[in-house]
């Protein structure tokens, strides 16, 4: 198990490495998300509907589509050069490959968060300093059952013809339940109630991240593997 | 018999059994005092439902017994009960509006049933399409099962976020078809239509099956 | 040494491999010829691990650990350097501190790198690439060499080269073994001391080289070929 979980740090260390060399993918996904959010504010009217009232799935949406759009990339990095070749000739397990991929997507669509979260506040006027901690624990959480799915789908899809549009066809449907949640329990924090009230959706998320990234690490040879 | 005779057959009975249940639930089913002539819809939807469940659960598994086993046969039969999942889905889809609008005055409803449905149909659509975008058959039947058993997954948890959000938000009160509380001749039908509608599914996956198995190897047929 | 028993593959419905046997000990260098499509790449791919065979087995003696694998391509992420490339894929052999850097430069010296090794691969020059590719190679020390069309689109100066190490990689170590694939009858004759010949997924041919030229083999190849 150790092995495993050096060779998947040694992985998505690379990938971080490519990724902070070019910077491009990381500031595409950056703006994307900065002009998500504009769009928002500016498709609703202000004097109808609260603010407060539509934060939560502005939120949510806004972060979906980021990571739909950053997971493309996660193995597009490898078929410069054919390096996927090379990954899959070394003796490293295949589990590694994915967690590997797992981590530095995950690290990747959080930097993306971490701007669209303040940005989000400040375009909308929500306050989140206070609920500061456990929001970030909620988006933490949510993430993971996002990038799981989305990373397995994205090594299926790059052997695949239309892989950039068959990708956000295939992974949304796996994305709803996880939202569903993020929007009931951002609600909820917004609204200053315990989070003691959305205990289901919580176990939800928690139980959802488990299954699925149990079950890509187990399926992920199956999809690289000839 | 071939295969095909034998699917046509099975098809058969299913659309007899069907017309039944037609010729049952409007004259020999008692009108539901609550909700009306507009409830009888449900022994259709509500058959019609699970046999999109069932076709969803079967493509999982035959995805697991695939990646097994590797035998061509599992991954023909998960191709086949997802076709006939998208059509059963589709119809539920188009004809749960069409009846809704007249009946209740609104043309969709987030209830759980049309919500699974909903779900199923974009995961179907979704597996559909990534067959056609493979033609190597080796790699298709791999990534068309990884998917379905994903697939597979993915449905209880649907099930856990429709049922949590319904708890946390009742839907308006829209006269929409439910399950009557009284057992006996409702029941009956319900269950005569569950019956009509698996053998339905069975019927024309059977086809379908056989279908591909023709287009395979032509010179054996069934 | 690298052997296959009973190998048979298809892709879906088409045949690729048909009863493949062979055995090469260490010590030998088989270089492996046929027409498109007949089988040669599919048959390293198996040998490498990239493919599982529908039927029989083939293998190489100390597993996928034991593989240098050179392919088309260069399996190099272009935006890091040599030196970052040659690190990673150390790693994922179990390869790592001042062992590795000590590799690594003495790879440097003998691939002709010199600065090069701290430049990033997207600016070298196709031979120096090929180079650093040959290096990606061999920074784990393999025992076995796979090769499949190294000398494609390599000028006269590259392919000598490339044959040159070829050769210094057969002769610098017990139980060495290579396997090349290649159209290039000149400088695969010149490197083997076996020659095979596969047509339409069958090994038509399987003998020692025994001294002949590349002009002999390449007749015998028209033989059976045509």
């Amino acid at each position: 198990m150790g092995e495993i979980l050096r060779d998947a740090w040694v992985v998505a260390r690379k990938d971080l490495a490519l990724e902070l060399r070019t910077k491009t993918g990381l500031v595409s996904a950056a703006v994307f998300t900065a002009l998500v959010l504009t769009v928002f504010n500016f498709g609703r009217d202000p004097t109808a509907v609260a603010a407060l009232d539509l934060a939560p799935s502005i939120l949510w949406v806004t972060f979906t589509f980021a990571a739909v759009l950053s997971l493309n990339r996660a193995f597009q990095l490898e078929l410069e050069n054919q390096a996927l070749e090379g990954l899959l000739v070394s003796p490293i397990d295949r589990r590694s490959l994915y967690l590997g991929k797992l981590f530095a997507n995950l690290i990747f669509v959080g930097l993306v968060e971490a701007v669209g979260l303040p940005l989000f506040a400040l375009f909308f006027n929500i306050p989140i300093i206070n609920i500061l901690l456990p929001l970030a624990g909620l988006i933490a959480v949510a993430t993971v059952g996002f990038v799981a799915v989305g990373t397995l789908l994205s090594a299926l899809v790059i052997r695949v013809r239309f892989a950039e549009l068959m990708l956000p066809v295939l992974l949304l449907p796996f994305l709803i339940p996880p939202l569903i949640g993020a929007v009931q329990v951002t609600a909820r924090l917004l609204s200053g109630r315990p989070l003691s009230e959305v205990s289901g959706w919580l176990r939800l998320l928690l139980a959802y991240d488990l299954v699925f990234v149990s079950l890509a690490t187990m399926l992920f040879s199956a999809t690289v593997d000839e | 018999m071939t295969l095909k005779t034998r699917g046509r057959m099975i098809t058969l009975l299913g659309l007899a059994l069907l017309a039944g249940v037609y010729v049952r639930a409007i004259w020999f089913t008692p009108i539901e005092r609550m909700q009306g002539g507009a409830q009888k819809i449900f022994y259709l939807h509500a058959p019609a439902a699970w046999s999109t469940l069932l076709a969803m659960c079967l493509v999982g598994l035959a995805s697991i017994l695939y990646l097994l086993m590797k035998d061509d046969r599992f991954d023909r039969f998960a191709a086949a009960s997802a076709e006939v999942g998208t059509a059963f889905a589709c119809v539920l889809l188009t004809t749960g509006p069409l009846w809704g609008k007249p009946v209740w005055g609104t043309w969709w409803t987030w209830d759980a049933r049309l919500t699974l449905t909903l779900f199923l149909f974009f995961l179907f659509i979704g597996y559909q399409l990534l067959r056609g975008a493979i033609p190597e058959p080796g790699m298709r039947a791999r990534y068309s099962a990884v998917l379905g058993i994903f697939g597979m997954v993915l449905v209880p948890f649907i099930h856990l976020s429709v049922y949590l959000f319904r708890t946390l938000h009742p839907q308006p009160i829209v006269l929409k078809p439910s399950a009557p509380s009284l057992p006996g001749d409702m029941l009956a039908t319900l269950l005569f239509s569950f019956l009509a509608f698996t053998i339905l599914y069975v019927g024309f996956v059977t086809q379908r099956y056989a279908l591909g198995a023709q287009a395979k190897d032509p010179s054996h047929v069934g | 040494m690298l052997w296959a028993d009973g190998v048979r593959h298809r892709f879906g419905a088409v045949p690729a491999l048909d009863d493949v046997t062979f055995t090469l000990p260490a010590g030998h260098t088989l270089a492996l010829f046929g027409p498109n499509g007949a089988g040669k790449t599919t048959l390293l791919k198996i040998l490498a691990g990239l493919i599982k065979p529908s039927a029989g087995r083939a293998g190489v003696e100390g597993g996928r650990a034991g593989v240098g694998w050179i392919g088309h391509q260069s399996l190099l992420y272009g935006q890091l350097t040599v030196r970052e490339n040659l690190r990673f894929w150390g790693s994922l052999y179990r390869v790592r501190g001042s062992v590795l850097e000590t590799r690594i430069d003495a790879l440097a010296a003998r691939l002709d790198l010199g600065e090069q090794v701290d430049r990033r691969v997207a600016t070298l020059s196709r031979g120096q690439t090929q180079r650093a590719a040959i290096a990606r190679a061999l920074v784990h020390e393999p025992t076995i060499l796979l090769l499949d069309e190294p000398f494609t689109g390599l000028d006269r100066v590259a392919a000598s080269e490339l044959a040159h190490l070829v050769k210094a990689f057969a002769r610098a170590g017990e139980g060495r073994a290579t396997l090349l694939v290649t159209h290039n009858v000149e400088e695969g004759t010149d490197l083997a001391t076996d020659i095979a010949i596969i047509k339409a997924g069958r090994l038509v041919e399987f003998a020692p080289r025994n001294a002949r030229t590349a002009e002999q083999v390449g007749a015998r190849y028209r033989e059976l070929v045509s």
